[in-house]
């Protein structure tokens, strides 16, 4: 492999896109979901053979323009043509043979190397140990299950970091509600659909603890834009204790009775579960620990009192086209129940 | 009573005029006028589908802008990408082929004149079909308006539930006829080209672009079947509660897409190999040499028609496939590169020791090539299946095929038009607003399609409305939204070209290029018989020999 190349390839692609996206984005927290900035082993694995892949083609690229521009400046017509046709030359079948095998030769090389990585990347059951992780894609938002745990969360994704002596992959296996969606977070892995009537898996292993977004990349419909993902990755200690604190029934706090008998009255019963609660649907997101998120409407604005109140008023306000109708609730009881949910954490 | 009398006949014989002329035109079966209906009517689309565009990269040229609602934002990328495929680009190739193939051949016409109209006719309802969404589409649900599935309208989206009202079925219908009418069109033009060669001409001695267009046709022919298929079980779906597509219900999402991409990968062939076409006719004559590697040029078309039949499930990589089939795929996939590459060498043969003339038609030749060559290597990179799992669905796929299909196939249309327009009407286009047009839509180009791979690489996905302004996406989008001003430009000038040349342009002569294909042999436009006597012909560059009787071609071929 023309190594050198490939590092120099590597180099400047590495300064050009981080400069490119870190100027955009200095001032936030959240990452560009790049992926050339891997935090994961599924991602890490592909952008080596990105690296692979950008060095031949990118030779390529540089041979056939430069023959190109060689070509034109040199065969250009000059200013003194005497008008005479030049040699006229039909075919060369050593030129052409040479220039059918070094293709198949190329072709053959990458191939090879993908196949080695297509069989490391993809696995069709968790290996045991594996934290799994049922994901359900909905027409705009994402519900994740841990089976092993009972818990069922939405639109942020929690899992666990690996260290350097191994850790607790996650293995995420995807269903659909509705239309197809894909789960794409390019810090972590390739993207994945999430098609109906269909099975399919995918998997992460973040070796870095921090959040990494992604959102939605197959178009499912009106609100396909603002499908987005949040992954947190934890270290492992801390990662026990929010599924300990999943574990926990909801809070129901005294104070907010009024808001609370006002949501439980409300059909927002028939979409939404509080555990504990007579409100138990599964249409809409999991509201049990809604205020450990810090996104609603599957990561459109913060999660705070203010946009809570204007959602539950019209969720069409942030998100037009959104499966949640607005319950035509007054203003002073859209607030009671916003401050009901604010103690759900 | 008199004067009245002559004053009706005055007025009816000005309307008669203007109706005849219309009657003409609507009533036609000659290749020629039916070739010019098909052009004119996809530059027509195509400046609908810009406009469609435009509109979109207004709104994406903010982070979190909200110029248009998502579902006008939904509705206007199918729109562009249904009107640009089946409304511009495959009318377009069949335009240039009807009037150029019957000359090239040396023939009269096609080989059935009237269903060859039929299937124009049916191309252009289709057209307006899917337009007329716009005020039909809703029914009694509402105002109207246009399908909002995407152009390769994945199932369930299209299903009744999630698509109410009849949207999908305009698009659907719009799809299906219009595909009669590509069915036809390429059966005749196989017709033509097995059975209507003038003497002399045998297979192995047809202009590259003939051999071109068969392929084209056999691969039409072969693949819009299953596209056919597929939309009438979507009808069925929708209409009589069948349940191919619906998931809900025990159906297969995945079914639409193995049918539809059996239709779609080939088409993205159907729609490139004219361009081919055009550049292997082309680019000789402004090298002032033979094509270099004919008999090897023929093999890597049917080498890439063949192999593009085994390549479909590279845009379902995705989709949870098993090992096998992703390796199955990347390889089929990773082969077309080899004919591909035959090809560019081919051309750079043809190039190299020639004396090239800079004409609108060859610039527009010497940057497909140079833009081809990236659309091809962005073909590897996502042929490449764990690439294709970070890259699918993103901007940097919209990059790759807009690369191969304006960088590729619209350059090479423009060159087309610059060559044959002197055939077609007699009159030369300008040469310096030729070369306003070209360098606007290179640099237009470049802005636009080269900033969005960045994009894509920097995880921006494909058809959303609007984005976070925290990703680092908006300085890109900027850039890709102010390419499309010089795009624009381009366009306003080419029409402003083809407007003034059709009164003042230079007259241009039967041969205006020195070429050496027969349609030049005639005049300028051909009279409606094309040839007084049929040519006949005793290599593949009949003009050459005529005018090198010293050195002839066919001693060499
Ligand atoms: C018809 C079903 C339905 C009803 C009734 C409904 N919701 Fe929702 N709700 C949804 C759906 C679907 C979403 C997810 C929307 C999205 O992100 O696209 C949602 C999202 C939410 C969210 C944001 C959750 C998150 O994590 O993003 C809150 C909070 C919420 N609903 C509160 C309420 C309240 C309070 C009521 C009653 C006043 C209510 N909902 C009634 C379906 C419903
Ligand atoms: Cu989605």
């Amino acid at each position: 492999m023309p190594l050198t190349l490939v590092t120099l390839v590597r180099l400047v692609a590495v300064v050009l896109l981080a400069g490119a996206a870190g100027a955009a984005s200095a001032a936030e927290s959240i990452q560009p979901p790049s992926m050339f900035s891997p935090v994961s082993t599924p991602a890490a694995e592909i952008l080596e053979l990105s690296w692979l892949v950008i060095g031949i083609t990118g030779a390529i690229f540089v041979v056939v323009e430069t023959l190109l521009l060689v070509g034109i400046v040199r065969y250009r017509r000059g200013r003194k043509d005497d008008g005479r046709e030049p040699a006229q030359v039909y075919a060369s079948g050593p030129i052409e043979m040479a220039w059918t095998i070094v293709p198949i030769i190329i072709v053959a090389v990458l191939f090879l190397v993908t196949t080695r990585s297509i069989a490391t990347l993809q696995k069709d059951s968790a290996p045991p140990g594996w934290l799994d992780v049922t994901l359900v894609g909905h027409q705009w938002w994402w519900e994740f299950r841990y089976p092993e745990y009972g818990i069922t969360t939405a639109n942020e994704l929690h899992v666990p970091t690996s260290g350097p002596g191994g850790g607790r992959p996650t293995f995420l296996t995807l269903h659909s509600a509705d239309v197809i969606h894909s789960f794409w977070i390019p810090q972590l892995a390739g993207k994945t659909d999430v098609i109906p009537n269909r099975e399919n898996h995918m998997w992460i292993e973040p070796r870095e603890s921090g959040l990494f977004v992604g959102q939605c990349a197959e178009y499912c419909g009106t609100q396909h834009a603002n499908m987005l993902i949040r992954v947190i990755a934890h270290p492992p200690e801390e990662f026990e204790a929010w599924v300990q604190s999943q574990q926990q029934d909801a809070v129901d706090d005294p104070e907010v009775r009024a808001g609370r008998n006002r949501f439980l009255s409300t059909a927002c019963v028939n979409c939404h579960r509080v555990t504990g609660t007579r409100a138990d649907g599964s249409f809409g997101p999991d509201l049990t620990h809604l205020m450990s998120r810090a996104t609603i409407g599957a990561g459109i604005v913060a999660n705070n009192r203010e946009n809570l109140i204007a959602w539950v008023k019209d969720p069409d306000h942030f998100k037009p086209g959104a499966l949640m109708p607005a319950m035509g609730l007054g203003d002073p009881e859209v607030e009671r129940v916003a401050d009901y949910l604010l103690t759900l954490q | 009573m008199t004067v009245i009398d002559s004053e009706a006949v005055a007025i009816g014989g000005v309307r008669q005029g203007w109706l005849d002329a219309l009657h003409g035109w609507v009533t036609t079966v000659d290749h020629k006028r039916i070739g010019i209906l098909y052009v004119g009517s996809a530059l027509f689309f195509m400046v609908i589908g810009g406009v469609e565009i435009s509109i979109i990269r207004l709104q994406l040229a903010q982070a979190e802008a909200h110029l248009i609602s998502p579902q006008t934002f939904n509705r206007l990328f199918t729109m562009h990408g249904t009107t640009m495929i089946f409304l511009f680009g495959m009318p377009m190739l069949f335009g240039i082929a009807n009037f150029v193939i019957p000359l090239m051949l040396g023939a009269r016409d096609l080989a059935f004149p009237r269903l060859n109209a039929f299937g124009f006719w049916l191309f252009l309802f289709g057209g307006f079909l899917l337009y007329y969404s716009y005020l039909g589409a809703e029914g009694l649900y509402g105002a109207g308006s246009a399908p909002d599935i995407g152009w390769f309208a994945y199932a369930p989206l299209t299903s009744k539930t999630f698509s109410p009202g009849n949207s999908t079925d305009y698009w659907i219908l719009a799809i299906l006829v219009s595909g009669f009418g590509s069915m036809l069109t390429s059966v005749n033009l196989i017709a033509t080209t097995l059975t209507m060669r003038c003497k002399g001409m045998t297979l192995m001695r047809m202009p590259m672009m003939v051999w071109i267009m068969l392929v084209v046709s056999v691969l039409v022919v072969l693949v819009i079947p299953p596209l056919t298929a597929a939309q009438v079980m979507l009808l069925l779906d929708r209409f009589l509660g069948a349940h191919f597509f619906d998931a809900q219900a025990g159906g297969s999402a995945l079914l639409w897409q193995h049918l539809f991409w059996f239709f779609g990968h080939p088409e993205v062939y159907i729609l490139m190999l004219p361009g081919f076409a055009y550049a292997s006719e082309i680019i000789p004559v402004f090298s002032r040499k033979v094509l270099f590697g004919y008999p090897a040029m023929v093999a890597a078309t049917v080498g890439i028609g063949v192999l593009s039949l085994g390549v479909w499930a590279h845009h379902m990589f995705a989709v949870g496939l098993s090992r096998d089939l992703n390796i199955f795929f990347t390889g089929s996939t990773l082969l077309v590169a080899v004919p591909t590459g035959i090809k560019i060498f081919n051309w750079l043969g043809t190039i190299y020791g020639g004396k090239i003339r800079f004409d609108t038609p060859m610039l527009f030749c010497l940057a497909f090539l140079a833009q081809f060559v990236v659309a091809g290597l962005t073909g590897v990179i996502l042929a490449i299946a764990p690439l294709d799992w970070q890259l699918s669905d993103s901007y940097f796929v919209v990059a790759h095929f807009h690369y191969v299909i304006v960088g590729g196939l619209l350059f090479t249309i423009f060159g087309a038009i610059y060559y044959w327009f002197p055939k077609v009407t007699g009159r030369r286009l300008s040469e310096t607003l030729g070369r306003w047009n070209f360098w606007l839509l290179v640099i237009g180009f470049q802005i636009t399609f080269t900033t969005m791979h960045v994009q894509g690489l920097l995880g921006m996905p494909r058809r959303i409305y609007t984005y976070p302004a925290d990703r680092g996406w908006e300085i890109w989008n900027q850039a890709t939204s102010v390419g499309v001003v010089f795009q624009i430009a381009a366009v306003a000038i080419f029409a402003f070209n083809v407007w003034r040349s059709l009164r003042k342009g230079q007259i241009a002569g039967d041969d205006p290029w020195d070429a050496w294909t027969l349609e030049w042999s005639t005049t300028s436009p051909p009279p409606s018989y094309n040839f007084e006597t049929i040519p006949e012909v005793q290599s593949r560059r009949p003009l050459w020999d005529l005018k090198h009787p010293d050195d002839p071609d066919g001693i060499h071929e």
